[in-house]
């Protein structure tokens, strides 16, 4: 496979590689690393790459697979992650718009939900993937990724409506 | 699409389920992210609001096939070399000092000699000069 070849097979989903990352790991900076991680890996293994049939969602296994590894072993540094702390400041997202303080609530209340619901709630509210495509990638079962979607929204929901009691109250 | 607030709503519920398709969700986006939304779902607006916004974010830095650590390999081995090559060139200047100086001094004992063999010479010369005259004398 020519690095033309490759790139032109890898580059389209780049920004979903790097979007779901940025879900697990929270950090721009780090989603960014691991992004270019995932792809020297693909790169390393190009001559399998012709063997997958869905390369795009053999690199958002791996790359969840790795995320998901680098959070175990900072859980084991007892590099604890605070959420709330992370200051987004290189976030294309509110360069790009100016987003209400609701929406942003969204993004906090989203980076809050266990690691599985936010990756289900990635894959399909936000990069609109069939059900099957997110059992693939995930490696959950259907059922599974049902409750934990159903899950994730109906807790998104349930703390948007506090929030806006608590703002109206 | 016709999208009443009944069939908003119902979705909705099927949405919150998780058993809404891809087609649904679709009008569900289109509903939400549009000016008329009615004021008793305002957070679902920000939920879909929220998502298209999300799908916007791009990876920007420009895509490094090479590795570091391969990279970092190759300076170690160039470093080794380096070292071992100014090692040997250092050895090999030295060596060539002491051969340099080894040569001098072989230079310096050889004209002492020289001299001191000049210096015979003048002397056997003088003899040859003595004999000389004592022939002449002395037939």
């Amino acid at each position: 496979m020519t690095q033309q070849a490759f790139l032109n097979t890898v580059m389209p989903f780049k920004d979903k590689v790097f979007r779901l990352a940025k879900r697990l790991l929270i950090s721009h900076d780090e989603a960014e690393d691991a992004t270019q991680e995932l792809y020297l890996k693909l790169w390393k293994n190009k001559n399998r790459l012709a063997g997958y049939k869905n390369v795009e969602s053999y690199a958002m296994t791996m790359i969840k697979n790795y995320c998901l590894d680098r959070l175990k072993s900072k859980q084991a540094g007892n590099l604890s992650l605070v959420h709330s702390n992370y200051k987004d400041t290189n976030s294309n997202l509110q360069k790009q718009i100016e987003l209400q303080d609701s929406i942003q609530k969204i993004h906090q209340f989203i980076n809050q939900l266990p690691e599985q619901q936010r990756m289900v709630i990635q894959l399909r509210d936000i990069e609109d993937y069939e059900f099957d495509e997110i059992e693939k990638m995930l490696q959950m079962k259907a059922t599974a990724v049902r409750v934990a979607l159903s899950r994730a929204r109906k807790t998104i929901r349930e703390k948007l409506k506090k929030q806006h009691a608590y703002q109206l109250g | 699409m016709h999208t009443n607030l009944d069939n908003i709503e119902k979705l909705l519920n099927k949405y919150l389920e998780a058993k809404t398709t891809l087609q649904e969700e679709a009008l569900l986006k289109d509903y939400f992210t549009g000016d008329k939304v009615a004021p008793h779902l305002q957070e679902y607006k920000y939920m879909f609001q929220y998502f298209k916004a999300s799908k916007k974010e791009s990876f920007t830095p420009n895509i490094r096939l090479e590795t570091k650590t391969r990279k970092r390999k190759w300076m170690g081995i160039a470093a080794s070399f380096a070292i071992l090559a100014s090692v040997f060139i250092f050895n090999k200047y030295q060596s060539n000092q002491a051969t340099q100086k080894a040569f001098a001094d072989t230079q310096n004992a050889l004209q002492l000699i020289a001299n001191q063999m000049n210096k015979g010479n003048n002397a056997i010369g003088q003899l040859n000069t003595f004999n000389e005259t004592k022939y002449k004398i002395f037939k």
